[in-house]
């Protein structure tokens, strides 16, 4: 009897992931998904058609004879779009390579660091957490912005002369600073897990063959730590991808970000239709890395296991 | 001692070596039968001719100067000075956490003596870096690369000294046939045994043929026939490239096995340092005579020491006589060492003349099938053990539990210690 309890449980905790995925993933991207097949109508939802149970079946059926392809022949229509996915992957990329570099010699240090120290450098990452992204973002304004901190620091040490000014605030490369500096920790962490699980002994023993240190770390270290950049990079690639407040707060004009395009075609075009078709898009675009990042887990983890 | 028999066996490779071997072996080896013609007594069965530790021009290969190693307050190593000579196979015993794997750490590089300095083949190491030392030594964690296959693994050291690939390829097969490991060449190290692992680790470390191996327990993981096996694989090859070795081992059996020398070592200091015979025949302490092997160590005082003799008067049997020359006082507390196999046991007196005379209650007796050993009561409370083989099936009258026993032992067989 209490076996079969104790299963029933073990299936209930089982369930419950899959039941948050129904209703808080499924379910909405299910309505997302119908809505880019809709019309953009001049109502409240501005859309057509809309499902109700009061025309019966009959309804439903002339509602769902309504649906069409017209807002993804659209997107393929107007470059806009095409270039916003492309230049948003593009700056993903870069900022991924550019977090990868600095935060590999930031988790490298932690991981060296004497074992008291490891948990106060852990909570050092961790501690940007406790203000708010959007604060933290708009802070970089102040740093940036031609009145800002860096002309000031710049201006006084003399690197710049007092009626010069910085011009970072609204190009890319703003979204680039905010990007790698947002997304810093999750690819410190994992990088920090891989490095510091990894045993100093190996480097001995590399060391001790004839090997040089320095050549060490990359015949021995940087294989090691192979999973915790691949978890690191996609960390920060999945959501940069997508990513709005960044490019939205510290980005101009010039720089093209898909998120920013949907927030527009949203809010200004009030087109829920195009920017629901936007939105699926963006998703076909994103699985693709993380089914390849599910892949690398399960490789990573079958070759642990054996 | 099953240590007996492999000794014995170890001879053969040990004098076709010599053979090889360049001038200087070849000198001592004339010089060797005067020595035994003048003492007509000798310590043990094999005798070799490779002893440059009693030639007072031999220098050393690796000479560990007054070495003293410290974590925080603790100190691992003490004041340690020793030297191996070069083609020896050297052991290092002692029990847990008595600074072996320092001792060994700070000749591959890995930790900087406190004090002293480390000369190899005349040369202070201290500035040397461990990636240059031509050192090589196999973890007592195995330390394999765990992303690499066991070929790889093998193949790692050979690959730094940039040698033909053809070369490192014959030369990994060559070490895989030595552990015999041939079916898992591709294997990761996570897919192998405890076993298996240590195999490789030690093949890793042998690959590049350094001029001097450390071996960190290198065969601990291994089942019996599998260790002796590879005992003698370890000293065929240490003869035939020359190598010096410095190992580390649990098994005294393996170090008496295999070993030129053996140290033994406590609290970072070694005690004594010597031929594994001398070792178990002569130890210069209570705490060697008890580490290596089974013995009795008999308390009492030195009544008298004369012309090579010394009468110990001990509380359990009275006076003792022990041939040894001995620096002593009359009064000191001194132990008699006697090993088990050495004391004579038997239901009836020994004939008046017999040196050595002990009697007492049969107290417990350990059958092991090819010999016995008898645990017997003196009437002042010490027992004395008493090793004798099973020569026949079937006994008369068998020593049983309670019997009144008489025990001897030769003045030769025994040594007195004073420490
Ligand atoms: N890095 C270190 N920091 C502090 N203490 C250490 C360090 N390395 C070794 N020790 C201490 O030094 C002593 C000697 O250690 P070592 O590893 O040499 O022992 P060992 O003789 O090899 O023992 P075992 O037979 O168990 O391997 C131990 O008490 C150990 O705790
Ligand atoms: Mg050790």
């Amino acid at each position: 009897m209490a076996e079969h309890h104790d299963r029933s449980g073990r299936r209930l905790v089982l369930l419950v992931p899959y039941l948050w995925l129904l209703v808080f993933f499924l379910v909405p991207f299910l309505i997302v998904l119908k809505i880019s097949f809709s019309q953009i109508a001049v109502a409240m939802p501005p859309y057509t058609p809309t499902f109700s149970l009061s025309q019966g079946w009959d309804g439903f059926v002339a509602a769902f004879r309504q649906l069409s392809f017209d807002n993804y022949v659209w997107l393929t229509e107007d470059d806009l779009y095409i270039r916003s996915y492309l230049s948003s992957v593009w700056i993903a990329f870069v900022s991924t390579i550019i977090t990868l570099l600095v935060g590999y010699p930031v988790a490298y240090g932690m991981a060296r660091a004497p074992s008291q120290w490891r948990a106060t450098l852990l909570m050092l990452v961790i501690l940007p957490f406790w203000t708010s992204f959007l604060i933290r973002v708009y802070a970089w304004i102040g740093i940036l912005k031609p009145e800002g901190l860096l002309t000031v620091v710049l201006q006084t040490i003399g690197l710049l002369s007092p009626d010069e000014q910085v011009r970072i605030l609204n190009t890319t490369t703003a979204v680039y600073i905010g990007i790698v500096y947002s997304y810093l920790p999750f690819m410190v962490l994992p990088l920090y897990s891989a490095l510091e699980k990894m045993d100093a002994s190996l480097l001995e023993a590399a060391e001790d063959l004839g090997c040089h240190p320095l050549k060490a770390f990359w015949v021995i270290t940087f294989p090691l730590s192979l999973p915790g950049v691949i978890a690191g990079c996609f960390l920060v690639f999945i959501p940069a991808v997508g990513e709005f407040v960044i490019p939205d707060l510290l980005g101009g004009s010039g720089t093209l970000m898909i998120g920013k395009t949907l927030w527009s075609e949203f809010f200004n075009n009030r087109d829920w239709p195009v920017s629901s078709a936007v939105a699926v898009i963006l998703l076909a675009v994103l699985i693709i890395p993380i089914v390849l990042f599910q892949r690398a887990q399960q490789r990573a983890q079958e070759r642990e296991a054996g | 001692m099953a240590t007996k028999g492999t000794a014995a066996k170890k001879a053969a490779p040990r004098k076709a070596a010599a053979k090889a071997a360049p001038q200087k072996t070849a000198a001592r080896a004339k010089a060797k039968p005067e020595i035994s013609a003048e003492k007509s007594k000798m310590v043990g069965s094999v005798r070799r001719s490779f002893a440059p530790w009693t030639d007072p021009d031999a220098k050393p290969f690796i000479l560990y100067e007054n070495i003293t190693k410290r974590f925080g307050d603790f100190t691992a190593v003490d004041d340690l000075t020793l030297g191996i000579y070069e083609r020896e196979f050297f052991s290092l015993l002692g029990g847990s956490g008595c600074g072996k794997t320092t001792l060994l750490r700070m000749l591959a590089g890995f930790e900087t003596p406190t004090e002293g300095r480390i000369l190899l083949d005349g040369q202070d190491i201290s500035k040397i870096p461990p990636y240059k030392r031509p050192v090589n030594m196999m973890f007592q964690s195995y330390a394999l690369f765990p992303h690499m296959t066991v070929a790889d693994n093998i193949a790692f050291g050979l690959k730094q000294d940039k040698m033909p690939k053809g070369e490192i390829a014959d030369r990994v097969d060559e070490m895989l046939k030595l552990v015999k490991l041939e079916q898992f060449k591709s294997r990761k190290p996570h897919m192998l045994s405890g076993g298996q692992r240590q195999r490789v680790a030690l093949a890793r470390s042998i690959a590049k043929r350094p001029k001097v191996l450390l071996l960190d327990e290198p065969l601990g993981a291994l089942d019996k026939k599998l260790r002796e096996q590879t005992q003698f694989e370890l000293i065929d090859l240490q003869q035939q490239l020359g190598l010096t070795f410095q190992i580390v081992t649990h098994d005294q059996e393996e170090a008496m096995t295999v070993s030129d020398r053996i140290a033994v070592m406590n609290q970072g200091k070694i005690i004594q340092v010597s031929t594994p015979a001398e070792m178990y025949e002569y130890p210069n302490s209570r705490f060697v005579a008890d580490f290596i092997g089974d013995i009795n160590l008999i308390e009492g005082t030195i009544s008298s020491v004369s012309g090579g003799k010394v009468t110990v008067e001990t509380a359990d049997a009275g006076k003792l006589v022990v041939n040894q020359d001995l620096k002593a006082d009359k009064g000191q507390t001194a132990w008699i060492a006697i090993r088990p196999e050495k004391v004579s046991i038997g239901l009836k007196k020994p004939a008046a003349r017999t040196a050595n005379v002990m009697s007492g209650e049969v107290w417990d007796i350990g059958y092991l099938g090819d010999v016995s050993t008898y645990h017997v009561k003196m009437p002042a409370g010490g027992i004395v053990k008493a090793l004798q083989t099973n020569a026949t099936r079937l006994v008369e009258r068998p020593i049983t539990w309670e019997d009144q026993a008489w025990l001897s032992f030769s003045p030769d067989g025994a040594v007195v210690l004073l420490s």
